[in-house]
C-alpha cells in the first residue's frame, strides 16, 4: 500500500518537473539541436538532461527522508508517521448476571527506542475499571482490560462494543488511534495507526545510514575496518582479473592465430562463457573450501573465459589489408605479431576488461554473501541476519560506488591508452 | 633479365559446395622496369587477385611470376602495396606510419629520417606528421599510404584502387601527385581501377581485362601519363584521342557486362 503512495509520488514528481522545467522554465532553447527539424529518432539530439539527472537524484532521496521520517527532510514533507502518545478507547464489557459496564483504556504509544511506563488513570465507577497500558509506535499489544474488573472471567466478563461499537473475536473497531482487534478468546488487542512511513528495520531514515558509515569507518565491523572490507573484495578482484588476463589473452590470442587451438578450446570457451560465474561457487567451494583460494579460482574463472573470447576477436578483427600491407613492407611474422595484430586487439581486450572487471565485482561480492570473514559483502550479509537495514543500505551504496568507480576508470584508461578505438 | 613478367597465370579458387571458379586464366605479361601500367575491367574480373598474386598473398594454381630474374614466392619489401582504404595502422602516427618499413628492417633513425621527411614533404603532410591517422582526412590518409609505400623503397608498387574512395577534387590533386611520383622515382606501378578516365590518364600502358574467367581482353599504349607529368590533368580530358579511346573501352565494359547479365539470366 505504501508502495503504491511512493510510486505514484514519483511519478507526480517526475510528469511535474518535466512540465515545469520543459514547458515553463526553459522556453526556446537556441542550439544546434533547436535548429534541427528532426529530432526524433536522431539519436545525437538525445542527450542527457542535467536538470532532469539532477532532480532525479534529488527527489529518491526526497522520497527515503519522506516516508522515513528524516531529519534532514524539512518536517511538512515528511509522510504521516506512527501515532505517537496516550490514545484512548472505551470498552463495555457484560458479565453472566447481565450486567453491562463501560470503562477507557488508555494506551501510550511510545517511540520503540524508548522506555515507557503506563500511565497512572483514575479506576473510574462501575465493576468495570479503567485501564492503561504501553504499545511500541508499529506494534501491536494485547490488552487484558478484564485484568482489574470487579467482574473478571470466571463471572462471564465479555468485551461485547469498543466505542460503542459492537465486537466480537475476530473483529474489530478501528478508533482515531488505531485499530482495536478481538482475538478468538476475547481479548483486545490493540494496533496503533502505523502511518505511512517506513519502519528503520526496514527502511531507515539518511542519516542513520550515514551515522553508521561513519561509527564502522572509525570503529570497524566484526574485528575488520572498513577500509579492510572494501579493500579485501577490491584486491580479491584485481588478483582473479589479473590471473584471469595472465592467462586469457595469451589464450585468445593463440584461438585467433592457430586453427588446432581453436577447435580445441573453442568448445570449452563457449561452452564457459555463458555458465554464470555464481553457479560456479558451490563446486568451487567444494574444492578449494571457503577461504582466499576458492574466492580467487572463482574471479580467476569469472574473468577467464571474458578475456579470452576479447582477446580471439581482437585478433581476428584486424583487417586483412593491415596484414598485408605490413608483409609487403617488409615485416616478418614476429614484427607483425607485436607491431599489428597486437595493438589492432587492444581496443577489444580493454572492452572485455572493462566487462570482465564488472563481472568480478559481482561475482566477488555473491561469493563473500556465500562465506567469507571478511569483505564488503560479508558485511552486508552479516548485517542482514541482524537486521542492521542501515549497515545493508550502506553496504550496497558503498558496492555501487566502487563498481562505477571501476568502470569510470577503465573508461578513462580506454580514452588514454587506445586513443584510435573505433577510428580505423 | 629485369622487370615484372607474369607466365601463363591461373587461378581456380574451390567452393566449399565443391565446385570451383576460375578467377584468372593463361594470364601473360611483362612490364618493363619504370613503366606505369593500369588495369580496367568490369566488376569479377579477377583484377584484385591479379594484383594479390602479384604482391605474392595468394599463390597461382598455375603459371609463375619473376621480378628481376628471381621467382615471386611470398609478399616482399621489393613489392610495395597501396590498397583502397584502411591498412593505415592507426595506433602509430603519421611518421611512424610512413618509416614503418625502414623501421622494420632495423634501419636506424638516423638512416630513415631525411628520406621520410623528405617524402612528408612531396606528400604535403610535413605539418601532420605528429597526428594520429584517424584525425586526417580520406584524401591525406591515402598520401600517407602513398608515402609509407615509397618510404620502403620497393621494385613494383601495386595500386587496388587507390583512389577509390575520395571525392572528385582529392582524387583529381592525387592523380596528378601519383604521375608527378612515379616519373620522379621510376618506379613500375600497376594500378587498378574501376575508372576508365583514371586509367586513361594514368596508364602508360592500359589493360582491359575480362571476366569469367578474367583474361587479358585488350592492351592500349597510350601517351596521356607522360603528356599528364607537365600538364593540367583537365586539358589531357580535352584532347580528341582520350574521348575516342574513353568511347572505345566504354563500349567494351559495356558490352562485356551486357553480356554477364545475359548469361545469368540465362542460367535463371
Amino acid at each position: 500500500m505504501t508502495g503504491l503512495i511512493i510510486l505514484a509520488v514519483y511519478i507526480a514528481i517526475f510528469a511535474g518537473s518535466y512540465f515545469i522545467i520543459m514547458r515553463l522554465l526553459s522556453g526556446r532553447r537556441s542550439d544546434f539541436t533547436s535548429l534541427k527539424t528532426v529530432t526524433f529518432g536522431d539519436e545525437s539530439a538525445v542527450v542527457s538532461n542535467r536538470a532532469a539527472s539532477v532532480i532525479s537524484i534529488v527527489t529518491i532521496f526526497l522520497i527515503w527522508g519522506a516516508f522515513t521520517g528524516s531529519k534532514w527532510v524539512p518536517g511538512f514533507l515528511h509522510a504521516p508517521g506512527p501515532f505517537v502518545g496516550e490514545a484512548q478507547f472505551e470498552y463495555t464489557a457484560r458479565a453472566d448476571d447481565g450486567t453491562e459496564d463501560s470503562a477507557t483504556v488508555t494506551v501510550l504509544v511510545h517511540p520503540i527506542s524508548e522506555e515507557a511506563t503506563a500511565p497512572e488513570v483514575d479506576p473510574g465507577d462501575g465493576w468495570a475499571k479503567n485501564d492503561s497500558d504501553t504499545v511500541g509506535a508499529w506494534r501491536s499489544g494485547l490488552i487484558r482490560v478484564d485484568r482489574n474488573d470487579e467482574k473478571g472471567r470466571d463471572q462471564g466478563h465479555t468485551v461485547i462494543a469498543v466505542n460503542g461499537e459492537p465486537i466480537a473475536p475476530g473483529g474489530e473497531v478501528n478508533t482515531r488511534f488505531g485499530r482495536v482487534g478481538m482475538s478468538q478468546k476475547g481479548t483486545l488487542n490493540f494496533v496503533p495507526a502505523k502511518g505511512l512511513q517506513m519502519e528503520a528495520i526496514w527502511l531507515p531514515p539518511p542519516e542513520a545510514v550515514v551515522k553508521r558509515l561513519v561509527d564502522i569507518a572509525s570503529e570497524g565491523y566484526r574485528g575488520f575496518t572498513l577500509w579492510e572490507h572494501l579493500g579485501m573484495s577490491l584486491y580479491r578482484v584485481l588478483l582473479g582479473f589479473f590471473f584471469g588476463a595472465l592467462v586469457g589473452v595469451p589464450l585468445g590470442y593463440a584461438m585467433g592465430l592457430s586453427d588446432w587451438f581453436r577447435g580445441w578450446f573453442d568448445p570449452i570457451v563457449e561452452f564457459m562463457r555463458p555458465v554464470p560465474p555464481l553457479a560456479l561457487i558451490p563446486l568451487v567451494i567444494i574444492w578449494a573450501g571457503i577461504g582466499e583460494n576458492g574466492k580467487i579460482i572463482l574471479l580467476f574463472l569469472a574473468a577467464l573465459w571474458i578475456m579470452a573470447i576479447a582477446a580471439r576477436s581482437g585478433v581476428s578483427g584486424v583487417r586483412i589489408s593491415k596484414v598485408h600491407a605490413a608483409y609487403s613492407l617488409g615485416a616478418s611474422k614476429w614484427q607483425i605479431m607485436r607491431h599489428v595484430i597486437v595493438p589492432n586487439s587492444l581496443p577489444d581486450i580493454f572492452t572485455g576488461a572493462r566487462v570482465a572487471m564488472g563481472v568480478c565485482w559481482g561475482t566477488v561480492v555473491a561469493a563473500e554473501l556465500v562465506a567469507a570473514e571478511v569483505g564488503a559483502g560479508m558485511m552486508i550479509m552479516a548485517a542482514s541476519k541482524f537486521q542492521q537495514t542501515d549497515i545493508v543500505l550502506m553496504g550496497i551504496i558503498l558496492i555501487g560506488i566502487i563498481g562505477f568507480g571501476i568502470d569510470m576508470l577503465m573508461r578513462w584508461a580506454e580514452r588514454v591508452l587506445v586513443p584510435w578505438k573505433g577510428k580505423g | 633479365m629485369s622487370g615484372l613478367a607474369l607466365n601463363n597465370i591461373s587461378m581456380r579458387f574451390d567452393l566449399p559446395n565443391g565446385g570451383s571458379v576460375q578467377a584468372l586464366k593463361d594470364v601473360t605479361l611483362n612490364l618493363a622496369p619504370g613503366e606505369l601500367m593500369s588495369v580496367l575491367g568490369p566488376s569479377g574480373c579477377g583484377k584484385t587477385t591479379l594484383l594479390n598474386i602479384v604482391a605474392g598473398f595468394l599463390a597461382p594454381t598455375e603459371g609463375e611470376i619473376t621480378l628481376n630474374g628471381h621467382r615471386v614466392l611470398g609478399p616482399d619489401a621489393e613489392r610495395g602495396m597501396v590498397f583502397q582504404q584502411g591498412a593505415l595502422f592507426e595506433w602509430m602516427s603519421v611518421r611512424d606510419n610512413v618509416s614503418f618499413g625502414p623501421r622494420m628492417k632495423g634501419q636506424r633513425e638516423s638512416k630513415w629520417a631525411g628520406n621520410v621527411d623528405h617524402l612528408l614533404d612531396v606528400v604535403g603532410l610535413q605539418d601532420f606528421k605528429e597526428k594520429a591517422i584517424y584525425e586526417l582526412s580520406g584524401g591525406m590518409q591515402q598520401r600517407v599510404a602513398l608515402a609509407r609505400c615509397l618510404a620502403n623503397d620497393p621494385d613494383v608498387i601495386l595500386m587496388d584502387e587507390p583512389l577509390g574512395a575520395l571525392d572528385a577534387l582529392t582524387r583529381e590533386k592525387m592523380q596528378s601527385l601519383v604521375l608527378k611520383l612515379w616519373k620522379e622515382t621510376g618506379k613500375t606501378i600497376i594500378l587498378i581501377t574501376h575508372s576508365v578516365e583514371e586509367a586513361l590518364l594514368l596508364g602508360e600502358r592500359l589493360l582491359v581485362m575480362a571476366p569469367r574467367p578474367g583474361r587479358i581482353h585488350k592492351e592500349y599504349r597510350l601517351p596521356f601519363a607522360d603528356m599528364g607529368v607537365n600538364a593540367d590533368l583537365r586539358e589531357i580530358k580535352k584532347h580528341p584521342d582520350y574521348a575516342s579511346t574513353r568511347e572505345e573501352i566504354l563500349g567494351m565494359i559495356w558490352d562485356m557486362e551486357e553480356e554477364i547479365m545475359g548469361r545469368t539470366e540465362a542460367a535463371q
